[in-house]
């Protein structure tokens, strides 16, 4: 039966054009037939199911080119009506000035709740990467503001615009992450996820964390960004900038930077790949653009977005210890 | 960088990247199988990793002393992954070749991970299943090949691995195949068999120069040619309401995802449980507004009337019920650290309702290896059983079989918020007590004792199953021929005798071929018990219909006979044509081709029709008649 089998298989290879006809064809409406639409169909299906479940669910916003599709997501699952749930943005007052003045602008243009959340006594202590380490910088501005926002603001479920592609552990994410009354993350206990039956019963002081891009990739959210026209800050597209070179990463140069010995200031033609907080995000040497442009670099890059975040390199699993303290 | 990888990507640049279909498989494999490698080695050479990932799980293999590069480490994402190197978690990675776009969930192979196998199946169209060319076929792989049928999968592709271990042996590699292969059929399972060595890249990406015998396609070659199911569109049409817009007064959209079938404007729809119909007056999908919508999509409808409709209500074709049921019989993977508990009233997560619902009563488990069905009151961690449930308020769905979003369902302990359990409904538990119908049956004085001596033997029913064109009829007149000529009195039923006349009122879909097969067993039944041993010949393919006739007929009486034949085979040798005109179109629901085959998972008898002849077959028949006592010993006969 095996010699069969592989007698079929030979022809089936010998067709593959008509096959991949056949499979494109299957009877869909001319509309339904990419990835893209199924991906699509998937988080608005995950949005609705989670605005009707919970109590009071919140969006959070990091201003990033992910959350630019959640929120294009979230109007398309509630169209015609308003996004039913506030949108979070946890402030570590080292965001990129582009990245404030761009959501300020947007969130007003079409009409969301936005909330800002700053850990103003962290930041009054004067918390910074440079004397304190990224490790504890990142632990007390971005994952205890957030908790508190969290908790201070009663939300049940929090969306987060994670992929399962950009990090190893976040490879073992659910769809919906459990998290306890600290908002921790304990891999070993994660509830089994099946079919598209989201178990969201959770006790008072628990939430879920929401993760409506699991299976996009950072090309499916350029695609998309570019089929849907969809604003996104202009620190992604490339531009002359004043950086400096530093652990072999570049680092745009802002008002407040504090430079090393030896550190000369730059301009070079770059854009950001991910957005963060200015002292821990580098930038790329890219030539990209428009839209259309960083499509085409993507396909050739050959390393991870991540890269150009300094914090994820702290230790081996510096993102699975971070998710286990609460951060997304 | 490989071939596979950056330099098609390149070329081709991004042309159609967006309209690549997508296939979500499962990987399967017990401990040491070598599962992550493979996966690590399919996502290295389709140029899939990073080269700062790379670099990571290099320094990482340094630090464990290992001298090359452990791709296994791509996958284990966790601490305590790296440090036990095992895998704990399902992991779900996304990766493209120009012709597909693939997500991996990758499923830990040790047995007390069950849920999590199951977790990772639920969601694929296709499973990976590896085998250890070195140890063979375990319990677990078993394990794992039942675990993914039971989710709904029909198609694998087993990785024979290791092969560089036994010296790229092709007899050791059939032997395997063969092997296992014989199990996954009995599951009702087309699988693909290929050799590979994860650790040098043999057959994954790139063909093996060591197995030049194999002419076969690589894994990856396999994946991406690999018809993709996607019929939900062709199923009645079914939406569970999931939210209600209302942005203004007047304004009223139901949204939902479709689970099966289409819908159009203007179409009437049957809306439960209020069991009223309304007509579709608009549809608007993500694109906009639309005149029709199939399975996937997720709309938002509004309709002609102001009636009774809100989260959790199911929307259905009116040609087509849903199924009500109020108690139903159900196949449940147990999921939680308690056990299953007939005392507790669980959370029930069913579309897009969330009720309460009690387990009556647990019915059997189910060995995973063996496929027996093993007696118990409960269901412990990584169990599977049939389950009676009863759930407090009626709920509308379909059979798991007919339709895996509106048949399946968890179950969600009430106290700790666990999943305890994912269901997959099995019917409505419909089997009334004989007391319950008003019948009361006559009794004759005649027993069965007086008729045994009068006939010679004892009555029963030799029940024969199998392919069209697997032998059976021929099987079933040459034994009637036989015992006849012994002095047995006995009859054949078949479809020529049964479909002309008794229930020429039936066709060929699941439904009608289930009334078929009860009319069989009861005409066999009334035979028996007039004495005459019954030989019966009808493909009966579904399980749950033959276990039915068991019932009607009495397990004492009832001795099911498995001919089994490959599919290739039948299709060869295709007596009446049918396999042509089924290939063609021409029969529509034909098993084997369109519609399943269950193949017995115990039966009485199997008969081997490819290495035996109908006379070698029939006299096996006969000679476990004798054993069993039912026909007198050779000496004996009259």
């Amino acid at each position: 039966m095996l010699w069969i089998f592989i007698g079929h298989r030979t022809q089936d290879m010998a067709t593959l054009e008509s096959l991949d006809k056949a499979n494109a064809d299957r009877g869909r409406p001319a509309r339904y037939r990419t990835t893209l639409d199924s991906l699509e169909a998937e988080s608005i299906h995950i949005l609705r199911e989670v605005a009707a479940e919970f109590r009071r669910p919140v969006m959070l916003y990091s201003i990033g080119k992910d959350s630019s599709v959640m929120l294009r997501l979230a109007q398309k699952a509630f169209a015609p009506g308003r996004i039913p749930f506030p949108v979070l943005h946890v402030d570590t007052g080292y965001k990129f000035p582009e990245m404030t003045a761009f959501r300020d602008a947007y969130c007003r243009e079409i009409g969301v709740d936005l909330r800002v959340y700053r850990n103003e006594p962290a930041i009054a202590e004067g918390t910074n990467p440079w004397d304190h380490g990224t490790v504890y910088c990142c632990s007390r501005l971005k994952t205890q503001a957030l908790v508190n926002a969290l908790r201070e603001g009663g939300y049940d479920a929090a969306f987060g615009g994670a992929r399962r592609e950009e990090e190893r552990s976040r490879a073992k994410e659910r769809v919906y992450s459990f998290r306890d009354a600290e908002g921790q993350w304990n891999p070993r206990r994660q509830r089994p996820e099946i079919w598209n039956l989201y178990n969201g019963c959770i006790h008072p002081g628990e939430s879920i964390r929401v993760f409506p891009l699991s299976n996009w990739t950072e090309l499916d959210i350029w695609l998309y960004i570019q089929r849907e026209s969809i604003p996104v800050v202009p620190l992604y597209f490339a531009e002359e900038r004043l950086v400096v070179e530093r652990h072999g990463q570049l680092v745009p140069v802002y008002e407040h930077t504090r430079l090393l010995p030896g550190e000369v200031p730059q301009r070079i033609v770059c854009r950001c790949r991910t957005l963060g907080c200015y002292p821990c995000t580098g930038v790329i040497r890219s030539e990209a653009r428009t839209v259309a442009d960083i499509i085409t670099e993507l396909a050739e890059v050959r390393v991870s977005e991540r890269i150009t975040r300094v914090i994820d390199h702290d230790q081996d699993a510096s993102m699975e210890q971070k998710k286990r303290e609460g951060y997304f | 960088m490989h071939p596979m990888g950056s330099e098609i990507l390149a070329s081709e640049t991004l042309i159609g990247l967006e309209t690549r279909p997508l296939l979500r498989f499962t990987t399967a494999g017990s401990v040491d199988d070598g599962k992550s490698t493979l996966i690590g080695r399919l996502l290295h050479d389709c140029g899939a990793i990073y080269v700062d990932q790379l670099q990571a799980v290099a320094e990482a293999s340094r630090r464990s002393g290992s001298a090359d590069v452990d791709l296994a480490l791509v996958t284990d994402g966790l601490r305590a992954e790296r440090e036990q190197k095992i895998t704990i978690d399902v992991a779900y990675r996304p990766f493209a070749t120009p012709r597909r776009r693939f997500i991996i969930a990758d499923a830990p192979g040790h047995e007390q991970y069950t849920r999590n196998m199951v977790t990772a199946a639920s969601t694929a169209e296709l499973a990976v299943i590896l085998l250890d060319a070195e140890r063979g076929v375990t319990m677990q792989s078993r394990r794992h090949g039942f675990l993914a049928a039971l989710v709904g999968i029909r198609r694998m592709v087993i990785a024979v691995n290791k092969m560089d271990l036994v010296g790229w042996s092709q007899e050791r590699f059939i032997a395997l195949a063969d092997e296992y292969d014989r199990y996954l059929r009995s599951l009702g399972v087309e699988a693909a068999f290929i050799p590979i060595s994860a650790l040098q890249g043999d057959n994954v990406v790139e063909p093996s120069h060591s197995m030049a015998w194999y002419t076969g396609p690589t894994l990856l070659q396999f994946l991406e040619t690999v018809p993709l199911q996607g019929d939900d569109a062709a199923r009645p049409f079914r939406l569970a309401i999931q939210y209600v817009q209302r942005p203004s007064r007047e304004y009223r959209g139901y949204s939902g995802t479709i689970a099966s079938g289409s819908v159009r404007v203007g179409d009437l729809v049957a809306v439960y449980p209020s069991r009223s119909r309304t007509r579709v007056t608009s549809i608007m999908t993500p694109a906009g507004a639309a005149d029709s919508a199939s399975a996937g999509e997720a709309v938002t409808l509004t309709v002609a009337d102001d009636i009774d409709m809100g989260r959790g209500h199911l929307l259905a074709d009116t040609d087509h019920a849903p199924l009500e049921m109020h108690e139903f019989e159900a196949t449940v993977i147990w999921t939680d650290e308690a056990p299953l508990d007939t005392r507790v009233t669980y959370l029930m997560k069913h579309t897009t309702r969330i009720l309460r619902a009690r387990p009556l009563a647990v019915l059997y488990r189910v060995n995973p290896a063996t496929l027996e069905h093993e007696e118990a009151d409960h269901l412990i961690l990584n169990d599977i059983g049939r389950v009676r449930i009863r759930a407090l308020q009626t709920i509308y769905g379909d059979t798991y079989r007919e339709n895996r979003h509106t048949g399946s369902f968890i179950l969600i302990d009430p106290g700790t918020h666990q999943t305890s359990g994912a269901g997959l409904i099995e019917g409505t538990a419909t089997a009334r007590l004989p007391e319950e119908r008003n019948l009361v049956r006559h009794v004759g004085r005649v027993t069965a004792e007086d008729r045994q001596r009068l006939l010679g033997h004892l009555p029963v029913t030799v029940w024969l199953t199998g392919l069209s064109g697997s032998g059976k009829s021929t099987i079933a007149y040459n034994l009637e021929e036989r015992l006849v000529a012994s002095g047995h009195a006995c009859a054949v039923l078949d479809g020529d005798n049964m479909r002309h006349g008794l229930n020429r009122d039936l066709g060929f879909s699941q439904e009608d071929r289930s009334e078929n097969i009860r009319r069989v067993a009861e005409v066999a039944r009334l035979m028996n018990e007039a004495g005459l041993i019954v030989i019966t010949a009808f493909i009966s393919p579904y399980a749950a219909d033959r276990e039915q006739a068991r019932e009607i007929i009495g397990p004492e009486r009832f001795v099911e006979t498995f001919v089994d034949a490959p599919l290739e085979e039948c299709e060869r040798r295709d007596p009446k044509g049918l396999y042509a005109k089924a290939r063609a179109g021409l029969i529509p629901e034909f098993t084997g081709v369109s519609a399943p085959y269950e193949p017995p998972p115990s039966p009485e008898l199997r008969l081997d029709t490819t290495s035996r002849s109908a006379e070698q077959l029939v006299e096996a028949v006969l000679a476990y008649l004798r054993q069993r006592g039912i026909l007198p010993c050779r000496h004996e006969e009259r």
